[in-house]
């Protein structure tokens, strides 16, 4: 504590500084930092989706579990991110799997939710209609529902992927890696490291944001595509990075 | 290890009484949580609701505020989304750090902080609140001869009540969270104990803080449904 209050009153310097410690520092400390980090984040963000995202569509699917779809979600997102992995890593041991389900709780909500909600709110005539051509269930979902759950779908995905990576730097605080251990480490690294670190952090947070925002353009059926003015409208958060889609209703 | 204890925190361990789940370094022993639940964990809860309280109360006030001169003039909507969301990505850890050097080791400085990470989540809900207001419901009050500021505050605010109220829930929750960050600017939370015993290897201390506010976060987020149903007993109504 008193090494890192030392640092703290170090100026911030010229506006540079942060950006010549990542350029100086890339080869000897950044590099491993932004690879720990997204190791972290894809290995949140698998665990996440593979969980979420079935849970999420087949209930929405049979237009059931509104409740327990919504409510563990609501418990999921309350939890607090060092609450948790404070008990994690008290009760089963400092691993890379125990950091990343810590990260994986906090990426399962949104995914669950926007998943459930998208498929959930397709709409009824729409599903009517895809019977009516003798379509099986099964393909009712994969042919008309999923498409058509895309944005709200990728919306979930993508406001997960931003939170994951902007909050992974708290695991250096129960000694987890990544670039927290620069942001952790005023004392070595200075308060341009520390900024220098996070501005890095939000760039990789908007970027993993905008490249799912590409995969969804690729992944959208052209017919979908073409009703850009539609999508925006049922989906307004697939087009801004805030961690509210899909208001549940409780 | 006792010596480790003492150097650790600002407050006094009891020494004398340690139980072999103590000196197993366990990871619930709840007798020293009993123990050391005065000179420990009651500050460091009350410290950590007093942040919450006065973030959320802030924040609440400021993106109410901003909320309703975005719904007047519809320009700034997107300018205050896009600003309030890029400080949201800002890493806690990094953001209380930087602050610093402005404010200094304060609580002022810990506000800051946490009443931004409000801003984007509550302005967010405030406004979507708002806008999802038929247009027909606005009409027929202005039809029957409110005005403006009766629409707001008889019609649109009152239907904009669930959306605020889930933008509270997840705005208090994810102060409830960051506000443990503080502690790396000296600030008293439940961080405190959670960085100290992590610093010491001392399992109980972080293991019982880390419970802590996860208990926080589900009683405060529980706390925030119940006052929502008593809001809004026509949402009940129309479910049944």
């Amino acid at each position: 504590m008193g090494a890192r209050a030392e640092g703290m009153t170090l100026p911030v310097g010229d506006i540079s500084a942060p950006f010549t410690f990542l350029w100086d520092q890339w080869d000897s400390q950044v590099r491993d930092n932004v690879l720990q980090q997204f190791g972290y984040w894809g290995a949140a963000m698998a665990i996440a989706s593979v969980i979420g995202l079935p849970v999420g569509v087949w209930l929405g699917h049979l237009h059931r579990g509104s409740f327990v779809a919504i409510n563990t979600s609501n418990i999921g997102r309350a939890l607090p991110t060092l609450g948790v992995l404070a008990v994690g890593i008290g009760v089963f041991g400092l691993t890379f799997l125990n950091i990343v389900f810590a990260f994986a709780v906090l990426a399962i909500p949104p995914i669950l939710t926007n998943a459930y909600v998208g498929v959930d709110s397709v709409d009824p005539d729409a599903v009517e209609a895809a019977k009516g051509m003798g379509m099986r269930p099964r393909e009712v979902l994969v042919r008309v529902e999923l498409p058509l759950a895309l944005p709200l779908i990728f919306a979930g995905l993508r406001t997960s992927a931003l939170f994951v990576m902007a909050t992974i730097p708290i695991a250096a605080i129960v000694g987890g890696k990544g670039l927290g251990e620069i942001i952790n480490n005023q004392a070595s690294f200075r308060l341009s490291g520390v900024i220098g670190a996070g501005i890095l952090v939000i760039v990789l947070a908007l970027g993993v944001n905008a490249l799912l925002g590409v995969v969804q353009r690729l992944v959208t059926p052209r017919g979908l595509r073409l009703s850009g003015a539609d999508a925006r409208g049922d989906a307004p958060a697939a087009t801004t990075v805030l961690p509210t889609t899909a208001t549940p209703e409780q | 290890m006792h010596a480790m204890l003492a150097a650790g925190g600002p407050v006094i361990p009891s020494f004398g009484k340690s139980s072999s789940c103590v000196q197993d370094n366990g990871a619930f022993c709840f007798d020293w949580i009993r123990d050391n639940w005065d000179s420990t964990f009651q500050p460091a809860l009350i410290s950590h609701l007093k942040l919450t309280v006065i973030a959320v109360g802030i924040g609440f006030v400021l993106a109410l505020g901003l909320a309703l001169l975005a719904h007047q003039r519809r320009w700034l909507i997107t300018p205050l989304t896009l600003v309030f969301a890029t400080v949201f990505t800002i890493p806690s850890l990094a953001l209380f750090q930087v602050l610093v050097p402005i404010s200094g080791l304060t609580v002022l400085t810990a506000e800051i902080a946490l009443v931004g990470y409000t801003l984007s989540i509550l302005f967010a809900n405030i406004i979507t609140g708002l806008r999802e207001v038929p247009a027909e419901v606005r009409d027929a009050a202005r039809g029957m001869g409110l005005s403006d500021r009766q629409i707001l505050f008889r019609v649109e605010l009152p239907i904009a009540l669930p959306a605020v109220m889930a933008g509270l829930r997840i705005a208090t929750v994810t102060v409830i969270s960051l506000a443990t960050i503080a502690t790396v600017i000296t600030v008293q939370s439940l961080g405190g104990p959670i960085f100290e015993g992590i610093q010491n290897d001392f399992k109980t201390k972080y293991v019982a803080a880390g419970l802590l506010t996860v208990v926080l976060a589900l009683v405060a987020d529980g706390l925030l449904v119940i006052t929502q149903r008593r809001l809004t007993p026509w949402a009940r109504a129309r479910r049944a």
